[in-house]
């Protein structure tokens, strides 16, 4: 299986050939606490780094989610609408918000190293 | 205790009220009503009798939580007390029984207190002109902001983007995007100040304003002010002061010499006007000359001793609210301003401060603080300290049950677990003493009993609610049973 890499924003992508999977890490599920609402884009939307593609409300906060690649939406974790604690119970499966067709090269992403070590210094 | 819904208290078997002969001709309602409009069965209205009607009533305000109860240290909300002279002064016949379409020489006095009030807000902020039609904060925002947007589409400038720091209230961004303004987040420095390094990389051409409180929510002053102002003036950009935290400043300092070019004032906060379900509120917008054109209208002008309200306004967003703003919350203001003087609005500034700075150092050791000290008019501490999985929520929770009202939680988002209090300039020494062994006695508990604790409020009408379950699945309906 694909590396799984991450952004200083707390989200996470899986890049297996030309698809790549996203959702957000452990910790950002975390600090947000219970997951109440996601608001995700639609299939075949565009998403492009470091920009916003939806929110995520938690009962504490309300974030914006960005997008760690530039690619088309080409499915979306639809039982998330029934089911949002999933993000909280299962990150890093269940819990995935979107599977992106990923456009160009991808830049910048952290290894899992580098986003510990960039999450520690943030707390 | 617990108090039924009226509705599950009506007995079907009392009659309803004998209403007085109308005093004209009867005329059924399918005569001159579409058949449309008409319903087949009568609406569920319970019946009770006025008894217990009025005890209904009087058990359901007797559970509600006011400023009149107890301390209320809501960070970032301004909860201070409302002087009971501000509704004597509103109650006055000559107010309460004003009619909105009366001509204006019949409402002159009316006319003068709004004048005066206009006067008096612009003197503390440092405004040239100001509208007292909104009628809450964010009102006024969006307000600023649309006369913000037409100076620059006047000038022919296209400007789409606002600039937000991380720290702000979450009305800042929600009032720039219904604008139709792009929102731009600036990062916090680690002190909790706006970045100017960030802040320099996200000024540009396409920038029409920066939204800023000052103190900020954190409860520091922006030292770097003057700086931030010469900064986003370079580009064409304004300076939009949200003055949910004036409390902090009025008669130390003002807005509009720190380089803001426009300001909302929330009466309902720092001007003593009721607040939090008491409103309704009222969120004034001034500016300085440069903006004054594009104003609400009517805007209200003396002439010769004489007031008029002054409808040409060419530039002018138009109105913004019916009628003239919620007036009653003029008059308490302005009774305020004029029973305190410029002295004790300064004095109450001062005090605001020194309560904040004093509960801050009575709390440092139970609760950890991100900021050093010294703070403004509030301050933002951390629960993260806390042992055994004990979160900012449970502090809150215990703290409703100690008879206090909850701190804000969970904002500012830059500081995780935060807990925001505010305690104001009426708050007595004691009150706050008080509230500070509630604190300990919390922590204590979250050291040795964190689950008893979990379980808090337990004296109160109701206990601790499921409030995952209540976002997840709101029931925002109440249905009648069947049965009746």
């Amino acid at each position: 299986m694909a590396e799984r890499k991450y952004t200083a924003t707390h989200e996470w992508i899986v890049i297996d050939g030309g698809r790549a999977t996203i959702g957000i890490t452990d910790f950002a599920q975390a600090q947000l606490g219970d997951v109440v609402f996601l608001e995700l884009p639609k299939t075949g939307a565009k998403v492009a780094p470091g920009e916003a593609f939806g929110v995520i409300e938690s009962v504490k906060a309300a974030s914006d989610l960005y997008a760690p690649v530039a690619g088309s939406v080409v499915e979306v974790n639809e039982r998330l609408v029934q089911n949002p604690e999933l993000v909280n119970k299962d990150p890093y499966g269940e819990g995935w918000l979107l599977k992106v067709e990923v456009e160009g090269e991808p830049q910048g992403l952290l290894t899992e190293a580098e986003y510990k070590a960039d999450a520690k210094a943030e707390h | 205790m617990t108090e039924p819904l009226a509705f599950e208290k009506s007995r079907a078997s009392l009659p309803g009220p004998r209403l007085p002969a109308a005093g004209v001709p009867e005329v059924a309602p399918a005569d001159i009503l579409p058949a449309g409009a008409l319903r087949s069965t009568p609406p569920r209205l319970p019946r009770l009798s006025e008894p217990e009607l009025m005890r209904h009533y009087s058990r359901l305000g007797a559970m509600n939580y006011s400023i009149s109860k107890n301390f209320y240290p809501l960070g970032s909300c301004t909860m201070k007390y409302n002087p009971v002279v501000n509704e004597v002064a509103a109650s006055l016949p000559g107010f309460a029984w004003l009619h909105p379409y009366q001509p204006e020489d019949t409402v002159q006095g009316a006319l003068e207190l709004m004048w005066d009030l206009e006067q008096a807000l612009c003197a503390v902020v440092g405004m040239d002109r100001m509208s007292l039609q909104p009628a809450a904060g964010a009102h006024g925002e969006w307000t600023g902001l649309r006369m913000i947007q037409a100076y620059h589409e006047d000038r022919g400038d296209e400007r789409t983007e606002v600039l937000v720091p991380d720290s702000a209230h979450g009305t800042n961004p929600a009032s720039a995007a219904l604008c139709g303004f792009r929102v731009v987040e600036v990062k916090s420095a680690p002190d909790g100040r706006v970045s100017l390094p960030d802040l320099e990389g996200k000024l540009n051409e396409r920038t029409a304003a920066i939204m800023l409180t000052n103190p900020n929510t954190v409860g520091t002053f922006e030292e770097e002010i003057l700086e931030i102002a010469e900064m986003v003036h370079a580009v064409g950009a304004k300076l939009y002061y949200d003055g949910a935290n004036l409390n902090a400043l009025m008669g130390i300092c003002r807005p509009g010499d720190m380089g803001f070019d426009v300001v909302h004032l929330n009466l309902h906060k720092t001007f003593t006007t009721p607040h939090g379900g008491g409103g309704p509120g009222a969120g004034p917008v001034g500016v300085k000359h440069e903006l004054e054109p594009f104003l609400p209208r009517p805007t209200v002008r003396k002439e010769n001793g004489h007031y008029r309200f002054d409808q040409e306004r060419p530039k002018s967003i138009g109105r913004v609210r019916s009628f003239y703003g919620n007036f009653g919350m003029l008059v308490r203001a302005l009774t305020y301003i004029l029973a305190m003087g410029g002295d004790g609005l300064s004095q109450a500034s001062l005090d605001a401060v020194l309560a904040a700075n004093y509960l801050r150092s009575r709390l440092d050791g139970l609760l950890e603080f991100p900021q050093p000290p010294p703070c403004k008019h509030e301050f933002v501490a951390s629960a993260r300290s806390l042992p055994n999985g004990i979160k900012a929520l449970d502090l809150a929770k215990g703290l409703l049950e100690r008879g206090f009202y909850a701190p804000t939680i969970y904002f500012p988002l830059i500081v995780p677990e935060a807990v925001m209090v505010e305690p104001t300039e009426t708050e007595s020494k004691a009150t706050l003493d008080a509230f500070t062994e509630a604190v300990a006695e919390i922590v204590r508990l979250a050291q040795s009993e964190p689950d008893r604790l979990r379980e808090e409020p337990t004296s109160l009408p109701v206990g601790r609610l499921d409030e995952v379950a209540a976002a997840r699945n709101p029931v925002l309906r109440w249905s009648p049973r069947a049965a009746d």
